[in-house]
């Protein structure tokens, strides 16, 4: 195999922080805001794309000198539609509650574009080894872009943390709960500025060392 | 202000001459929230002014600019906020709805003049979300024991009572009288008429705030409220019930008025208003909130670019410009 394209070191590393997808990418947006409500939702959904991710990639890389460059597209939809399938009906059968919370956001798995990007840009044109690698790397980098999401919107709206009471919700922490964070509103507003957050601390880096 | 095609003369009307005239124009609005609520006027909208001045600075030292207190800006954002408090507001949810304003309301967009929606407005509405149980019906009741601070808090506010009519319940319906003068539970500065009609006289007269877009709001809800009125003839919160009751008169005269978030033209500032007024019906009518100025006022900030390609004026003598083509 010739040397074409980042190690699957460099591929796993990259996934995580240097080119996470919702913060330096902005690709996935759909469930970043619609599942980060709290955080078991948060990474049951991670989790999920975590297998889709890694199924599809593999499979992509394994059937890449077979791809023809016009049907790529469409090859890559049905076998991300395979495993979404597979983890869709996983969670109806062992998670039935959180199959009923996530909605119709497991089938959208599908569309989501972190996949089809990574299938693109890594699976079809290096081995299964890198593939795997990047897979896990973008989902660990997913996972904690929604893991910061769910975090601020969950503790904010709910005084919870992965359905936990973190100990200062009395009767009158009620007052005191921003109902707005768990709710939509909220998901595009943290957003935002965990972007921003993320921007300012990326550009706060380049100007301490202009050459890298 | 309006902004005609050029030749343009300079006038000595600066930020700071323009926010005091506001602040000039709430005098009376802030008089009859005193007469009315007493000490809690004063409560309100002095931790809403402290917080948002303490937002400003803060949030222009983080992009390292220079200090805008000055301009009074951010005390004209903090009385409108705290005029539209309810009075017995708990202080953490004036401080969340100053930080909200300033912070994502204005200075994210860039600071004065670049902000696309009302920051006053932004705070209230981002509050009003997150704190339903605060800021709904029950937020503008007296509810501890003893002598209550004043009588009018021991009764629901008129736009709420307005509600419960709406759905069949039983109600009664506060008077005109009081209604104009003041003498009724609600947000501190919406309840005074009068006082809203004084000070936002003195607005227009100043040419402060645009006479168009309190006008079109007042005319929107007239009409749609009279034609409501016509065919519910039996109704007891009548036409001039919706326009002396809830935040119409003051949302209209110091909140729309807004030069940032308002259209340029004063055709587009009489849409505006219109619009404005329209869907502040709406709201009271088919939502489930009592009032909808601060929604309104929202909704309608975000028409305006439309509104201002629409309105295009048409130079002296020259033809009407063509709208630049979108890229």
């Amino acid at each position: 195999m010739a040397k074409d394209g980042p190690t699957p070191l460099e591929r796993f590393i990259q996934g995580i922080l240097p080119e996470n997808p919702v913060y330096r990418q902005l690709l996935g947006m759909c469930p970043t805001l619609a599942v980060t409500g709290n955080m078991k939702a948060a990474m049951t959904m991670s989790g999920a794309v975590l297998f889709v991710l890694l199924g599809a990639n593999l499979m992509v890389s394994l059937i890449r000198g077979l791809l023809k460059p016009h049907l790529r597209i469409l090859v890559f939809t049905l076998t991300i539609a395979a495993f979404v399938t597979v983890a869709d009906k996983f969670i109806a059968a062992y998670m039935w509650e959180m199959s009923k919370e996530l909605g119709p956001y497991v089938p959208l798995i599908i569309v989501n574009c972190i996949i089809i990007c990574r299938c693109e840009v890594c699976a079809s044109k290096q081995g299964p080894v890198a593939a795997a690698a990047d897979a896990v790397g973008q989902s660990l980098g997913f996972a904690l872009a929604l893991a910061s999401i769910a975090t601020v919107r969950e503790v904010l709206g709910s005084g919870t943390w992965f359905g936990i009471d973190l100990g200062w919700r009395a009767a009158a922490y009620d007052n005191y709960k921003l109902v707005l964070m768990a709710l939509p509103p909220g998901a595009f507003i943290t957003l935002g500025l965990l972007l921003g957050g993320a921007n300012w601390m990326a550009s706060a880096r380049r100007r301490r060392r202009p050459q890298a | 202000m309006p902004v005609a095609p050029g030749p343009h003369i300079g006038t000595g009307r600066t930020t700071r001459r323009v926010m005091i005239d506001v602040l000039l124009g709430l005098v009376p609005v802030f008089a009859a929230a005193c007469w009315v609520f007493g000490w809690y006027a004063l409560m309100q909208v002095g931790i809403c002014v402290a917080s948002c001045l303490a937002a400003e600075a803060l949030f222009t030292a983080m992009r390292r600019r220079p200090v805008s207190l000055g301009d009074f800006s951010a005390v004209v954002t903090g009385v409108i906020l705290g005029l539209s408090m309810p009075w017995r507001c708990p202080v953490h949810v004036d401080v969340v709805a100053s930080f909200v304003a300033i912070g994502v309301g204005k200075v994210i967009f860039g600071g004065l003049g670049h902000n696309i929606f009302n920051p006053a407005m932004v705070g209230r509405a981002f509050v009003t979300i997150a704190f339903p149980a605060l800021l709904g019906a029950g937020g503008y009741l007296y509810t501890g024991s003893g002598t209550p601070p004043t009588d009018v808090v021991t009764a629901a506010t008129p736009m709420t009572v307005a509600k419960h009519l709406a759905a069949g319940k039983a109600g009664q319906v506060a008077g005109l009288w009081p209604l104009f003068l003041g003498n009724v539970n609600g947000s501190l500065g919406e309840t005074s008429a009068l006082a809203c009609l004084v000070g936002g006289l003195y607005l227009c007269i100043r040419r402060t705030a645009a006479w168009q877009i309190p006008l079109g709001a007042v005319l929107a809800v007239a009409v749609i409220a009279g034609v409501g009125n016509l065919l519910h003839p039996q109704a007891q919160w009548t036409v001039l019930h919706h326009l002396l009751g809830g935040a119409l008169l003051y949302g209209a005269f110091f909140i729309a008025t807004d030069p940032v978030t308002s259209p340029l033209t004063p055709r587009g500032k009489f849409i505006f208003g219109a619009g404005m007024g329209a869907l502040v019906m709406v709201i009271r009518t088919y939502s489930g909130y009592p009032e909808g100025v601060q929604f309104s006022v929202l909704l309608m900030n975000a028409t305006v670019p439309l509104l201002n390609r629409w309105t295009v004026p048409r130079p002296v003598g020259g033809p009407v410009p063509a709208p630049k083509a979108q890229a």
